[in-house]
């Protein structure tokens, strides 16, 4: 009996796996941040290289960092509904600008509309790297405690701003809209 | 069928040689440049699907290099390297992921199929050879 029925269940457990497999999405990581605090940082700012941007900008409240370039074709595609968040939503939007020209960057959000607070200007990726950044654009959720509350990877839309950012902004911030908080100073 | 079998090795032998950018950068010490590049194999380029960085030709492969090439100038150890990328961008990118609960599956399925294999071999090669010989006259 085991002799027959032995190959059609290993094929079935087989098949179980090679079926999931077809669904499971190679390309997107769980990044090892999310639950960590945020990585500090400084860069010159993109609109005025003497300005300095970093993680101190963003401390004691709930923030979006979005990694960004005038060459990442998923950022023009997302760059509408940043604009909608920044108006809408309560949560300032910071910028990471990735390996891009300063004067493409300035041009693109003359031409297109600023969402964000401001622009770090990362021209090596050195930043990017220790955010663990490996293709924009990417989003960041980060708590007022300055952890890592979410990281998404791809054009940020609103079915997935509704599915995976709201609940945790909720939950962090206790109501919505987010109560603006002063910082520390 | 013979042309397109030599055709598929030959395609097959290739593919090591097809070793795509390293030595942008490297360093004087011989022996200092075989770790770097030793090192660049181990990582995996985290964009692109199962190459190393070292073969990637990948914008996010290319910064990794400099950053790993940075680092170990700055006299930090293979492991702290790896440490870093592996807090920064997660498991996925060490070829050889530690010995811990949630990989114990990975290394231990080889050796327990191939035990498997082994048992089931000896199975069939005793049943054989308790078969009589003269069973099946083919002569």
């Amino acid at each position: 009996m085991w002799r027959y029925a032995m190959p059609i269940v290993l094929f079935a457990v087989l098949g179980v796996f090679l079926y999931r497999g077809l669904y499971l999405n190679p390309g997107s990581l769980e990044s090892p941040l999310v639950g960590r605090p945020a990585p500090e940082f400084s860069l010159p700012s993109l609109e005025d290289p003497l300005r300095e941007v970093g993680s101190d900008d963003f401390a004691g409240q709930v923030a979006l960092l979005n990694v960004w370039a005038t060459w990442c074709v998923g950022c023009r595609q997302e760059h509408p509904y940043l604009l909608e968040l920044a108006r809408t939503s309560g949560i300032p939007i910071y910028g990471l600008n990735w390996k891009d020209d300063r004067a493409a960057a300035l041009e693109w959000l003359a031409r297109l509309g600023d969402p964000y607070v401001a622009s770090a200007f990362d021209s090596e990726g050195d930043v990017a790297i220790d955010w663990g950044v490996y293709g924009a654009p990417e989003t960041f959720l980060i708590g007022r405690d300055g952890t890592v509350l979410h990281k998404h990877i791809g054009p940020l839309m609103p079915e997935i701003w509704r599915r995976d950012f709201l609940p945790k902004i909720a939950k962090e911030c206790g109501s919505l809209p987010c109560p603006l908080v002063d910082g520390e100073e | 069928m013979v042309r397109i079998l030599v055709a598929c090795l030959m395609l097959v032998l290739a593919t090591p040689l097809a070793f795509a950018i390293e030595g942008e950068l490297g360093f004087d010490d011989p022996a200092m440049n075989e770790r770097y590049r030793s090192l660049l194999r181990e990582i995996r380029c985290p964009k692109c699907l199962n190459t190393s960085i070292a073969d990637s030709d990948a914008l996010i492969a290319a910064d990794l290099r400099r950053e790993v090439h940075q680092k170990m100038a700055e006299g930090h150890t293979d492991k702290e390297i790896v440490d870093y990328l592996v807090s920064r961008y997660g498991e996925f990118v060490v070829y050889r992921p530690p010995l811990q609960p949630s990989t114990w599956a990975l290394w231990g399925a080889p050796p327990v199929l191939l035990l498997i294999g082994v048992i089931v071999f000896a199975r069939i090669l005793r049943d054989r050879a308790r078969q009589p010989l003269d069973e099946d006259p083919i002569s």
